[in-house]
């Protein structure tokens, strides 16, 4: 009983405060952080430096009026903005904090296929809340929105694919003893899948400089323009848990996880007084800042330029990066 | 008892989410319906320990293929009900003895099984391999039955899912 149902509950129960937290305070990294490569101060009147904003902004949310426009499609824009939170809430229950089964939900079989198969199911909540809201610019972003999600997941997936014929297993608790195992992070064995999934994260989660669905320029907003107050909100957590999630991804398989950096080097040993989890939790937070980082440095790419770069350039990649990939595991 | 709980649930709903895809009004609601029916049929799939099926079935039907259907649903805008059919009497005959036949069958699939019930546990599982019970090897042992014995079969498929792919792209393309 208490094996099977309330400590997986308690963890849970954390797990998803945690995430909600951690997403109001990225959302003031990312203010802060803008600012101050614009030579700004960013937000700075509630409490010390700002740090308050974070809480002010969630209730100003909550507190807003929630408009249903009066041709939208009632039932499936209220759906909508659910669908897109959960699955990027549930992806979470694989992530391994620590080797210990107390620092994850679930250890499965399957876990990175899980992440991939629940990750493609938030595709719906952008399609139908663009769609639902029965205006032509959520429609037009929803459509960019799901067109770009669905070729960059080829290329991410096929990728994923070579880290896993280098680690031969699809647990993420597996792929980060692999790591221990070969005594070097992945990202050094891979370069090439670690760049690979890094950009296609950036455009899975429409990030600058692929964020055409939320060019505001063209597109009044993008797919959630007619949303206001909560349900707003749930897009916007959506957004951003999707963000943690591909660092975490990308943290765990290419930059060892939980582990400490030189794992094999015993005069580092001291390091390990630090738990794995801020460790994993740090290099997360390593993510999140070059993403902001990038969301400051670089201009957004044209429609036919993002188009050609995931079908022509990433997949061939991709590919390419699997055949070798598959060849050296064969040799050596 | 949980097992048994836990599957006449997820039959009922899956039943009648089923009914709701087709006597949705709108398309796009049959298509959110089917979506939760698939999810419901893949936890269906966890509790027979096939955990790669159930992913896979996440992946490609829910997460792949209803996605195209609800492109092609949102772009041609059925926003009313489709004109009624003109001849609905025939088509109401054809499908009541389409789902007859189907009935039939699953109904002597039923019957037959139950009657080679009390034959010996190894008759009855011939050809798949013991180890494919075990959850935590379902994936490897997939892979490896899939590339050992079903080799052929398997690439014939892919050749398939190939020429499928070429035929799409040249009735796409106006000039290649």
């Amino acid at each position: 009983m208490l094996e099977t149902f309330i400590i997986p509950l308690l963890q849970i129960a954390v797990l998803l405060n945690a995430v909600l937290v951690a997403v109001t305070f990225m959302v003031l990294m990312e203010r802060k952080v803008m600012a101050w490569a614009q030579a700004r101060l960013g937000p700075m009147r509630v409490g010390p430096h700002g740090i308050l904003q974070a809480i002010v902004d969630p209730i100003k949310l909550i507190l807003k009026e929630d408009i249903t426009p009066v041709a939208a499609d009632k039932w499936v824009f209220t759906v909508a903005p659910i669908m897109s939170l959960v699955p990027a809430l549930v992806v979470f229950s694989v992530v391994p904090f620590g080797p210990d089964p107390l620092y994850y939900v679930a250890d499965i079989n399957v876990g990175l296929l899980f992440i991939v198969a629940v990750t493609s199911i938030g595709v719906y909540g952008i399609i139908l809340g663009g769609w639902s809201s029965n205006s032509k610019y959520p429609l037009l972003a929803s459509l960019r929105a799901s067109a770009q999600l669905i070729s960059y997941e080829i290329a991410v997936t096929m990728t994923l694919v070579s880290v896993i014929l280098t680690s031969g297993t699809l647990s993420l608790v597996g792929i980060v003893e692999a790591q221990r195992e070969a005594g070097v992070w992945f990202g050094f064995i891979q370069p090439v899948a670690f760049v690979l999934v890094f950009i296609g994260g950036l455009a899975e989660t429409n990030r600058v400089p692929f964020d055409l669905p939320e060019a505001e320029t063209e597109l009044t907003g993008g797919f959630h323009t007619e949303y206001s107050g909560m349900r707003f909100a749930l897009f916007f957590l959506a957004e951003y848990a999707n963000i943690i999630v591909i660092s975490a991804i990308v943290a765990i398989m290419f930059l060892g996880g939980w582990m400490r950096p030189f794992p094999n080097v015993e005069a580092l040993a001291f390091l390990d007084l630090i738990p794995p989890w801020i460790w994993l939790i740090g290099k997360i937070f390593l993510f999140l800042y070059v993403f902001i980082w990038i969301r400051a440095t670089l201009p957004r790419y044209r429609y036919d330029q993002l188009m050609r770069l995931g079908w022509k350039v990433l997949i061939p990649i991709a590919i390419g990066n699997l055949v070798i990939t598959g060849i050296v595991k064969v040799l050596v | 008892m949980l097992e048994a709980a836990v599957f006449y649930t997820l039959a009922v709903l899956i039943l009648g989410l089923g009914i709701l895809v087709i006597s949705a009004r709108s398309a796009v609601h049959s298509v959110l319906f089917l979506v939760v029916n698939f999810l419901l049929v893949a936890i269906l799939y966890v509790t027979l320990s096939a955990q790669f099926v159930a992913v896979i079935q996440v992946l490609v039907y829910a997460g792949g293929i209803v996605v195209l259907y609800l492109f092609v649903v949102m772009l041609v805008s059925l926003k009313r009900a489709p004109e009624q059919h003109a001849d609905t009497r025939r088509l109401g005959v054809t499908g009541a003895v389409l789902a007859g036949a189907v009935l039939l069958e699953v109904i002597g699939i039923v019957v037959s099984g139950a009657a080679r019930s009390d034959a010996p546990a190894g008759a009855r599982g011939a050809g798949v391999p013991e180890a494919i019970s075990d959850p935590m090897l379902n994936t490897e042992q997939i892979g490896w039955v899939l590339y050992t014995e079903y080799l052929i079969p398997f690439e014939v498929a892919s050749m398939l899912l190939l020429v499928a792919m070429i035929g799409a792209i040249v009735l796409a393309k106006k000039n290649l």
